[in-house]
């Protein structure tokens, strides 16, 4: 059978190739770490790496998502080494269950929240209390129970007095990304995002920014995971992140950088 | 900007490992379809109900259900990590993700080939003295053949467009598990549209061929017997 020749050719062809990239995959394994960071921390991180690629021999590869995700991988058994936050909880999470490497916690970073439209919006917003106008239908959020981003909004919201008539018009998105990008569409009259995340769009425009005394206190803590297996290059790593040229890096995407 | 390097490597992955869940799963899938489409037995609405649900249930969940069997904190990933096999943020998760997510369109649409299949000519092959393995691949495969080839064809697209089950069970790290659907994600969350969309015309132009050859070999089957 002419096409039963032809299927097996494909079928090995396969496996051929798959025994290549699994090849490839272990040959990468020597001195690399891995760092599981909050998705909100993407552009800086690859910023950062880069400075730290060209003067180091270690590898460091980001696994990037939700934070709440992130630390129920960890929670698991995920072989990261370094986890990068967006918010406290999380990290006091794993610390709780003893996790994290005794001493390397460190507080590194925060950010603003900010009130953001669409670029083209003509709607007068210009403090939360504008958000309870009529002509504001929907508003996006990151998931107010789990995700930092909406937990943040609701709280600030809710020390305005606010959430009890704003919550009505909330729409619950998947995470900050996710919250920019219903803005920048247009399907939402506004939404919360940190301040960084909206300096990269130039389809949104920032109308409010929450006093950094008022709004809820954002960090982002960063610490070695105790089963990490190369604490030295982590280590190494974490020093890096918080030397002067990091700090820079952080400042330039927006960030504020705590001592 | 996303170098022409970064996406044929995260597009030789995505099929890469598509095409290894593809083939892992198709022995399990053809047996499992023959068993449902030619045999009774107890609690058989049942066993179908659980290979159909990844089908319907949210991919997230399957992931979790996932991570939860085959981190490190299970007695199961606990046993392979003492023999040095680990799944999490591995394209061993990947792999996994991909064959768990697609393999109900695999055994849906081969179990309707095998009902297909004209029992009357296993039963003339039985009376010519033929075993049942014997007529199971000189008889029912080859009047099968097209549903199981259209089958492995739509798996294979499910596994290339898996999301939800990857992210959490293999992590999302550009170089090592990053499949299409992680990087076309990460681009977006950056607001990086123009990358994303590079991707996502691989994506769209890879599904089409696929489903569209599916649909073919099933439209294009004229029954002889």
């Amino acid at each position: 059978m002419f096409r039963g020749k032809r299927i097996r050719k494909l079928c090995s062809t396969a496996v051929v190739v798959l025994l290549l990239v699994g090849w490839a995959q272990t040959s990468a394994w020597a001195d690399e770490i891995l760092v599981s960071a909050a998705a909100s921390l993407t552009d800086v991180l690859n910023d950062i790496s880069k400075g730290y690629q060209s003067k180091s021999k270690n590898t460091v590869r980001f696994n990037y998502g939700p934070s709440s995700g992130l630390a129920r991988q960890i929670e698991e058994g995920a072989p990261a080494d370094i986890f990068f936050s967006a918010d406290l909880p999380q990290m006091d999470a794993l610390d709780k269950k003893g996790l994290l490497e005794a001493g390397t916690r460190k507080n590194l970073l925060s950010n603003q929240l900010v009130i953001i439209v669409p670029a083209d919006s003509k709607l007068p917003i210009t403090s939360p209390k504008d958000l309870l106008k009529a002509d504001v239908k929907r508003i996006a959020l990151a998931e107010p129970s789990s995700v930092p981003v909406g937990v943040y909004s609701s709280k600030y919201l809710t020390d305005e007095g606010l959430w009890d008539q704003v919550k009505p018009k909330v729409v619950p998105v998947q995470d900050v990304r996710a919250t920019l990008a219903s803005v920048e569409s247009g399907n939402v009259e506004a939404g919360f995002v940190y301040k960084t995340d909206a300096a990269v769009s130039k389809k949104v425009k920032i109308v409010y920014e929450v006093p950094i005394d008022k709004g809820p206190r954002i960090t982002y803590p960063v610490a070695i995971m105790k089963e990490s297996k190369q604490k030295d290059a982590a280590r190494d790593f974490m020093n890096y992140v918080s030397s002067p040229v990091a700090k820079e890096s952080f400042k330039k995407f927006g960030f504020v950088v705590l001592d | 900007m996303i170098s022409s390097f970064e996406t044929w490597q995260i597009t030789f992955f995505s099929i890469a490992v598509g095409l290894a869940s593809t083939l892992l799963i198709l022995p399990f899938g053809i047996a499992l379809a023959w068993l449902f489409a030619r045999k009774e037995w107890p609690l058989k609405s049942v066993v179908e109900t659980v290979v159909l649900l990844p089908l319907v249930m949210p991919p997230v969940s399957t992931g979790l259900i996932l991570l939860k069997i085959f981190g490190r904190r299970s007695p199961l990933g606990q046993w392979l990590y003492e023999r040095g096999i680990e799944i999490v943020f591995n394209w061993k998760g990947v792999l996994i993700a991909m064959s768990v997510m697609s393999f109900p369109l695999l055994v849906r649409s081969v179990r309707t080939s095998f009902a297909e299949v004209n029992v009357r000519l296993e039963q003339i092959a039985a009376t010519l003295g033929a075993s049942p393995l014997k007529i199971f691949f000189v008889i029912t495969i080859p009047l099968a053949y097209k549903g199981i080839v259209a089958g492995a064809l739509l798996a294979f697209s499910r596994a290339l467009g898996e999301f939800g089950a990857t992210i959490l069970l293999a992590g999302n790290i550009p170089g090592k598990t990053q499949t299409l659907s992680l990087a076309i994600y990460n681009f977006v969350q950056l607001g990086k549209d123009p990358e994303a969309y590079t991707l996502l015309g691989i994506t769209v132009a890879l599904a089409f061929l696929f489903v569209w050859s599916s649909e073919w070999l099933l439209r294009s089957e004229k029954r002889l017997y």
